[in-house]
C-alpha cells in the first residue's frame, strides 16, 4: 500500500487540508453537547432567556461553520482520490504495455482487467475515506471520551469500559461474518456457472433430455447459496442489537451514577444529558470505524494485487532504442540451436536450427502442442529464447529496438480479433498514414475487398469490439489485410486461415504469392493443403524439428509428415503432382 | 411519474409480493417485530428523561425512582434489542428465500423457452438477470422492510410521542426536519446526472481495457502501445473529471444532514429551554426531545436513501419478469407418442422455414432418407448448415411442411423421446463441469463404469483418460479448458456411443485438432456411422464423396442436392466448390517463383 504513495504526491495539499477541515468540523460537533449542558444548567436554571438565545445562536453558527469546513474536505477528498485513481490507472496501463508475453501469460487477461478496474477503484475509495473519515471517526471516539473526562473523570470510567466492549463486539461479529461473504461469492459464482453452462449447452441438454437433472443440480447449489446467505445474515443481524444494548447499558450506568454524583453535588443534571449524548456519538463513530476497517482490509488486498503488477519487470527488454544497420543480403530469418521453455514447464522447443532465405515461402506444420506458434513468436521477440539465438536480416533479434524489429514483421495471430472502430482505423494499425489505395490492395490480397466493398460504409464501416459483427472467416481475412497494409518484409500467418473454406484459402495463397513477391511468408498450419506448395516446409513434433524440405521430399522421407498427410488427404491426392 | 408507469410499478410490486407470499409468516413476523422494536426504541429515551427529572440538584435526588426507572430502561433496551434481532432474522429469510425461488424459476425458464430465445439473447444478459437483477430484488426487499417500513413507523411514532410531550417543540422539529429531505433530494438530483455520466465512462474504460489488455499480443506485434496509452489516458481523464464531480456531490449528503440535525438540536434547545424556563416542560423532557430530534431525522434520511435502491429493485424485477413472461415452447400434445427406437427412415416433406419470417430461408424442401443412408451437408462458412440440425431435432419448428421418422411426424412425438433417437456431436464440444465419467454417462446416468469404459474405448479416448492422474474421476473444468478441443470432441463421441441412438448428427471440426486426434475422430465417426442414418456437416472431401446424398447450402438455402457424381455432372455450385478444392489437390495453383 505504501509503495503507492508516490501517486499521492501531487495531492499533498488536499491530503493535509481535507482531514484538517474534517477535524475542525468534528471538534465543533463535540462542543454541541457541552453547549446543551450549559444552556440547561445555566440558562434554564437561572431563567436567563438571553443566555439561552445567545448559546443557541452559537450552536447554529458552529453547525454552519462545520458544514463549510466539511464541504472543503469533501472537495479535497474527491479531487485527491479520483486524481490518485486516474494516475494509478494510467501508470498501470503503461506498465502493462511494457510487459512481455510471458508476464501477460502468467497473469492472464481477466486478472489484469480486474486489477486495473476493480482493484484501483477500491484503492480510490480507500483514499477518499482516508481523507474523509480516518481522522474524523476515531477522533470523535477519542474526543467524546476526552469531553466526558472534562465533565467528570469518574463518570468517564463508564466510557472507558463501554467503548472497548463495543469495539470488541464489532470486531467479533465482523470476524465471524466477513469470511462468509467470500463463501457466498463462491456459491453465487457456482450458480452463475451452472446457468452459463445450461445456456451454452442448451442444445445438448435438450438433446439428451437432461432438463430435470440439470434443474436438480441447479436447485442444490441455489439452496446452498440461500442457506449461506441466511447464515451470514444471522450473524450480522446481531451487530446492531448487541452494540445498542452495550451503549444503552452504559447510559443506564451514567444515569444511575450520575444521580449519586448530582446528589453529592459534583455534577449537574444538564451534564448527565451531555454524557448521554457523548455515549451515542461514540456508538455511531465506532460503527463508522468498523466499516472503515472493512474498506481498508479490502484496499490492502487490492494494493497488493496492484503492486504485484508494478513489481513485475518485463523479461524481454529493449537493448537500445536506436535503429541498427541491416545486411540486405542476409537470410530473412535464422534460428541457431534455439531452445525455449515456458516457465518451468520443460522445453517447448528443443535445439532448433534453420534458415529462411529472403523472399521465400515457408510452411510450418505439426500437431497441437508441437511448438509451431511458440517458434514464430520468437521471431518478433515476443519471448526471448532460453538457449540459442534468433537472427533477422543477419542481426540478433536482441540487438534491435522493438519498433525496428516489429516494423519489419507483419503478424497475423491465431485468434482473429479486430478492435472497436472503423475498418479504416483497424487497417492503419501497422501504418498510421496508410492511404486508401494501400488499404484496398491489402484487402484485395486477403480476399476481403469483395465483402468490404459491399458494406454500405465500405472502409468506414464500424467493427464491433473483437470484430464480432463479422463472421469468423471475414475476420481472419481482415486481420491478414491489417498485417499486409504496412507491406512488411516478413509476414507470419499463425494458423490464420483455419476458418476459410478451401476455395477462399486457395485464392488467398495465390494472391499472396503473386502480389507480394519480395515478402518472406511464414505460414503455420494444421492443414497440409495450406502449406504443401511452400518452398520449404518445417515439420515439428513435440518441440523438435523432425523434417525440412519440400512436400514431396518430406512425404517420402519424413514419417510424421506422411502420417499428417494421410490423415487429411487420400493417398492419390497426396501423390497427385 | 406518469400514471402508466405507476401502474406497471404497482403490478411489479404485486408480482414481487406473490413471490414473497410463501414466506408470509416471516414477513408478518418481521413487521410485528419492527413495530415492537420501534416502540421500545422510542420508550427508552422517555424513561431516561423521567430518570433525569428525578435528579434535580444537589441533595435532591429521588433514588428509588431512579433505580426503578433504570431497571425499566434496562428491560426495555434488552427487549428492544431482541425484537430488532428477530426482525433482522425474519427479513433475511424472506428476502433470501424469495431470491432463491425467483432464481429457481428463471432456471426452469431457460429450459422451457424455445431455443430461438436463447439463441437470440446474449447469454451474459440472461445470466445478469439471474445473478444481479435477482440480487437487486432481494436487496430491495430487505431495505424495503427494514429501512422503509421501520423508518415510516419510526417517523409516525416519534411524531406521536413528541406531540404528546409538547406540541410546540414537536412543531419546531416537524417544520425543520424536512429540510434535510429537501437537501437530500436536491443532492440526489445533482449527483444523479453525474453518476450516469460516471458509470457510462466507467463502462467505456472497462471495455477499452478489456479490448486492449485482452489483445496485448496484437498491440505488441503492431507496436501500438503509445497510441493505445494515449487513448486510454484520454478516456481516463474524462473519467477523472466526472468522477470528481459525482463523488463530491454525493459526499455532500452526510455533512448537509449533519447540518440540518445541528439546526434541529439548536432549535429544540432554545425552544425547549425557554419552555422549561416558563415551566411548561421539564429538563428531562428536553433530553427526550434532543434524542427524538436525532431519531426523527434519521429515518427521513434512510427513507430517502433507500428510494434509489427500491427503484433499481423494481427495474431488476421488471427485467426478471420480462424473462419469466417469455412464452414457453408449445407443450407436447395430448396425443403425442413415445418412440423408443426406429429404423431411421426420414422423410422431409415440402418444408418451409425462416428464422425471421419475411426473409425466406428454406423453401419447399424435400428429402427422403432410407435407413442407414449418410447425408453430407456442405457449403461455405456461415451458410447456415446448423439450420437443418435445428429442424431435425425440433430445436426450431418448421413454418410449414412435415418431417417424418419411420412415417411418424416428429410433431406427433414427445420432444424428449424424439431427441433420444438422435446422437449429436457438435463442433463446439460442450461438456459440463463434472467428472469425465459423468460426462460420458450424461445421456444414461445409470450406466456402469464398465459401460462407460467401453464407450470411451470405442471413441479411442480410453488410453488418454487412464493416463490422467484421476482417470475417469477427473473433473472437466469450465467449458472443458483442461482438455484439448480434439479430446473434448472424442468425449462427446463417447457420450453418444453410450446411448447408441439410431440416427446421428455430426459436425466435422474445421481446424485446430492435431493430426493424431483427428485420425482417431475420423475412425470413431466411421465406426459410429455404420448402419445408422447419419447427417454430417462435412469439411473433408473424403467424407463428402462417400455420402449417399450431398446437400449443398448457400446463404441458408439448400441450393443443390444429389450424389457426388450427379452434382459434378450438373456443373453447379458444388462443382465449382469441389474444383476449387481439387485445384489444390491437383497442384494447379501457381507457386511463387523466387
Amino acid at each position: 500500500m505504501f509503495q503507492l504513495r508516490r501517486f499521492l504526491k501531487k495531492y499533498k495539499l488536499q491530503l493535509t487540508i481535507g482531514p484538517l477541515c474534517k477535524l475542525i468540523e468534528a471538534i465543533f460537533e463535540l462542543f454541541v453537547p457541552l453547549i446543551t449542558a450549559d444552556i440547561i444548567d445555566n440558562g434554564v436554571a437561572n431563567h436567563d432567556v438571553g443566555y439561552v438565545l445567545s448559546r443557541g445562536g452559537w450552536m447554529i453558527l458552529l453547525g454552519a461553520l462545520g458544514l463549510c469546513f466539511a464541504l472543503v474536505c469533501q472537495k479535497s477528498a474527491s479531487i485527491a482520490s479520483q486524481g490518485f485513481g486516474t494516475q494509478v490507472r494510467n501508470a498501470m496501463f503503461h506498465h502493462i504495455n511494457t510487459l512481455s508475453h510471458s508476464e501477460l501469460d502468467r497473469f492472464g487477461t481477466p486478472s489484469l482487467i480486474t486489477r486495473i478496474t476493480n482493484d484501483i477503484n477500491q484503492l480510490q475509495l480507500a483514499v477518499a475515506m482516508l481523507i474523509r473519515l480516518v481522522i474524523r471517526a476515531p477522533f470523535l471516539v477519542v474526543g467524546a471520551l476526552v469531553m466526558a473526562m472534562t465533565i467528570d473523570l469518574k463518570m468517564s470510567l463508564i466510557f472507558l469500559a463501554a467503548s472497548p466492549l463495543i469495539a470488541l463486539v464489532l470486531a467479533l461479529v465482523m470476524h465471524q461474518s466477513v469470511p462468509f461473504y467470500k463463501t457466498i461469492q463462491q456459491k453465487l459464482d457456482k450458480v452463475s456457472l451452472i446457468s452459463r453452462e445450461n445456456l451454452s449447452g442448451n442444445r445438448v441438454v435438450r438433446a439428451f433430455s437432461k432438463q430435470e437433472s440439470d434443474e436438480a443440480r441447479f436447485d442444490q447449489k441455489n439452496d446452498e447459496l440461500a442457506a449461506a446467505a441466511v447464515t451470514v445474515g444471522r450473524i450480522s443481524a446481531l451487530l446492531n442489537p448487541l452494540t445498542y444494548v452495550i451503549a444503552q447499558a452504559a447510559i443506564v450506568a451514567i444515569v444511575w451514577f450520575g444521580a449519586q454524583f448530582v446528589f453529592g453535588g459534583y455534577l449537574l443534571p444538564g451534564q448527565i444529558i451531555a454524557l448521554v449524548n457523548y455515549m451515542t456519538q461514540i456508538l455511531l463513530a465506532m460503527i463508522v470505524v468498523s466499516n472503515l476497517a472493512v474498506i481498508f482490509t479490502k484496499a490492502f488486498a487490492s494494493a497488493a494485487r496492484v503492486n504485484e503488477i508494478f513489481d513485475t519487470r518485463p523479461s524481454v527488454v529493449e537493448k537500445n532504442s536506436k535503429p541498427i544497420s541491416v545486411d540486405r543480403n542476409a537470410p530473412a530469418v535464422e534460428f541457431r540451436n534455439v531452445s525455449f521453455g515456458y516457465a518451468d514447464n520443460g522445453y517447448a522447443l528443443k535445439d532448433i536450427s534453420f534458415t529462411v532465405p529472403k523472399g521465400a515461402s515457408v510452411g510450418i506444420i505439426g500437431g497441437t502442442g508441437s511448438g509451431k506458434s511458440t517458434l514464430v513468436n520468437l521471431i518478433p521477440r515476443f519471448y526471448d529464447t532460453s538457449k540459442g539465438e534468433v537472427f533477422v536480416n543477419g542481426n540478433n533479434v536482441r540487438d534491435y529496438p522493438f519498433a525496428q524489429l516489429r516494423g519489419k514483421i507483419g503478424v497475423v495471430p491465431q485468434t482473429a480479433v479486430l478492435f472497436a472502430g472503423t475498418i479504416r482505423e483497424n487497417m492503419r494499425w501497422g501504418k498510421k498514414n496508410a492511404t486508401d489505395k494501400e488499404m484496398i490492395k491489402a484487402l484485395q490480397i486477403s480476399q476481403s475487398y469483395e465483402f468490404v466493398s459491399q458494406l454500405p460504409e465500405q472502409l468506414d464501416s464500424l467493427a464491433a469490439a473483437g470484430g464480432k459483427n463479422f463472421s469468423g472467416g471475414q475476420r481472419q481475412r481482415l486481420t491478414i489485410a491489417r498485417a499486409l497494409v504496412s507491406n512488411p518484409e516478413i509476414l507470419i500467418l499463425d494458423d490464420s486461415a483455419s476458418a476459410l473454406d478451401l476455395a477462399t484459402d486457395a485464392a488467398l495463397r495465390k494472391a499472396l504469392s503473386q502480389q507480394t513477391r519480395n515478402m518472406t511468408v511464414i505460414m503455420v498450419s494444421q492443414r497440409v493443403g495450406t502449406i504443401r506448395y511452400a518452398d520449404k516446409i518445417f515439420v515439428l513434433d513435440k518441440g523438435k524439428l523432425v523434417g525440412t524440405g519440400t512436400h514431396n521430399e518430406l512425404f517420402d522421407h519424413c514419417d510424421v509428415y506422411r502420417e499428417i498427410c494421410l490423415s487429411q488427404l487420400k493417398e492419390e491426392e497426396v501423390r497427385n503432382r | 411519474m406518469s400514471n402508466q408507469a405507476k401502474s406497471t410499478d404497482q403490478s411489479t410490486v404485486k408480482r414481487i409480493l406473490h413471490y414473497v407470499s410463501p414466506y408470509r409468516p416471516q414477513l408478518i413476523g418481521a413487521m410485528i417485530f419492527a413495530v415492537c422494536y420501534v416502540a421500545l426504541n422510542l420508550t427508552a429515551p422517555i424513561l431516561i428523561g423521567y430518570a433525569i427529572d428525578h435528579i434535580i440538584e444537589e441533595k435532591n435526588v429521588d433514588f428509588s425512582a431512579v433505580a426503578q426507572l433504570s431497571l425499566m430502561i434496562g428491560v426495555t433496551v434488552f427487549a428492544c434489542a431482541i425484537f430488532q434481532w428477530l426482525m433482522g432474522l425474519c427479513v433475511n429469510s424472506v428476502s433470501y428465500f424469495t431470491v432463491r425461488d425467483i432464481r429457481k424459476e428463471i432456471f426452469r425458464k431457460f429450459n422451457a423457452v424455445p431455443l430461438r430465445y436463447i439463441d437470440g439473447h446474449p447469454h451474459g444478459d440472461l445470466i445478469s438477470r439471474m445473478v444481479n437483477d435477482a440480487d437487486a430484488v432481494g436487496d430491495g426487499l430487505q431495505q424495503g422492510i427494514t429501512q422503509l417500513f421501520s423508518g415510516l413507523v419510526m417517523i409516525l411514532c416519534t411524531l406521536g410521542f413528541m406531540l404528546l410531550i409538547n406540541v410546540y417543540i414537536a412543531l419546531v422539529v416537524v417544520v425543520i426536519t424536512p429540510l434535510s429531505m429537501f437537501a437530500a433530494a436536491f443532492i440526489t438530483r445533482l449527483s444523479q446526472k453525474m453518476f450516469r455520466e460516471q458509470s457510462k465512462t466507467q463502462g467505456e474504460i472497462s471495455s477499452y481495457v478489456e479490448e486492449y489488455i485482452g489483445n496485448q499480443k496484437i498491440v505488441r506485434a503492431f507496436g501500438y502501445e503509445e497510441t493505445s496509452q494515449h487513448h486510454f489516458e484520454e478516456i481516463n481523464a474524462r473519467l477523472c473529471a466526472c468522477g470528481q464531480k459525482s463523488q463530491f456531490y454525493s459526499s455532500l449528503a452526510n455533512p448537509s444532514t449533519r447540518f440540518v440535525n445541528g439546526i434541529v438540536t439548536a432549535a429544540v434547545c432554545i425552544v425547549g429551554s425557554i419552555s422549561a424556563i416558563s415551566g411548561t416542560i421539564t429538563v428531562g423532557q428536553i433530553s427526550v426531545f434532543l434524542t427524538y430530534a436525532n431519531q426523527y431525522t434519521k429515518p427521513f434520511n434512510e427513507v430517502t436513501g433507500v428510494i434509489p435502491q427500491l427503484q433499481s429493485a423494481l427495474a431488476g424485477a421488471d427485467r426478471v419478469f420480462s424473462l419469466l413472461d417469455e412464452k414457453p415452447q408449445q407443450p407436447d400434445g395430448q396425443e403425442s407418442v413415445e418412440m423408443n427406437s426406429c429404423k431411421g427412415q426420414i422423410d422431409i416433406e415440402n418444408i418451409n422455414f425462416s428464422y425471421t419470417p419475411p426473409k425466406k430461408l428454406i423453401t419447399n424442401f424435400n428429402l427422403h432418407v432410407k435407413p442407414g443412408q449418410h447425408i453430407a451437408i456442405v457449403g461455405p462458412t456461415g451458410c447456415g448448415k446448423t439450420t437443418l440440425i435445428n429442424l431435425l431435432m425440433r430445436f426450431y419448428d418448421v413454418n410449414s411442411g412435415d418431417i417424418k421418422i419411420d412415417g411418424t411426424s416428429i410433431y406427433q412425438i414427445k420432444r424428449n423421446s424424439l431427441r433420444s433417437l438422435y446422437g449429436m456431436v457438435l463442433q463446439d464440444s460442450w461438456l459440463c463441469n463434472a467428472s469425465i465419467r459423468d460426462n460420458i454417462a450424461y445421456g444414461k446416468p445409470d450406466a456402469s463404469l464398465d459401460e462407460v469404459k467401453a464407450a470411451a474405448k470405442e471413441a479411442h479416448i480410453d488410453t488418454f483418460i487412464e493416463r490422467l492422474p484421476n482417470g475417469y474421476d477427473t473433473i472437466v473444468t469450465e467449458q472443458g479448458a483442461n482438455l484439448s478441443q480434439g479430446q473434448r470432441q472424442l468425449l462427446c463421441i463417447a457420450r453418444v456411443m453410450l446411448c447408441s441412438p439410431p440416427i446421428l448428427i455430426l459436425d466435422e471440426a474445421t481446424s485446430s485438432i492435431d493430426t493424431r486426434t483427428e485420425l482417431k475422430i475420423q475412425e470413431a465417426f466411421r465406426q459410429m456411422m455404420q448402419g445408422r442414418t447419419s447427417f454430417i456437416v462435412a469439411h473433408r472431401l473424403s467424407t463428402v464423396r462417400e455420402a449417399d446424398v450431398i446437400l449443398v447450402m448457400k446463404d441458408g438455402n439448400i441450393i443443390e442436392q444429389g450424389s457426388h457424381d450427379e452434382l459434378l455432372s450438373k456443373g453447379g455450385f458444388y462443382c465449382r466448390l469441389y474444383h476449387s478444392g481439387e485445384n489444390i489437390s491437383t497442384g494447379n495453383m501457381p507457386v511463387s517463383v523466387h
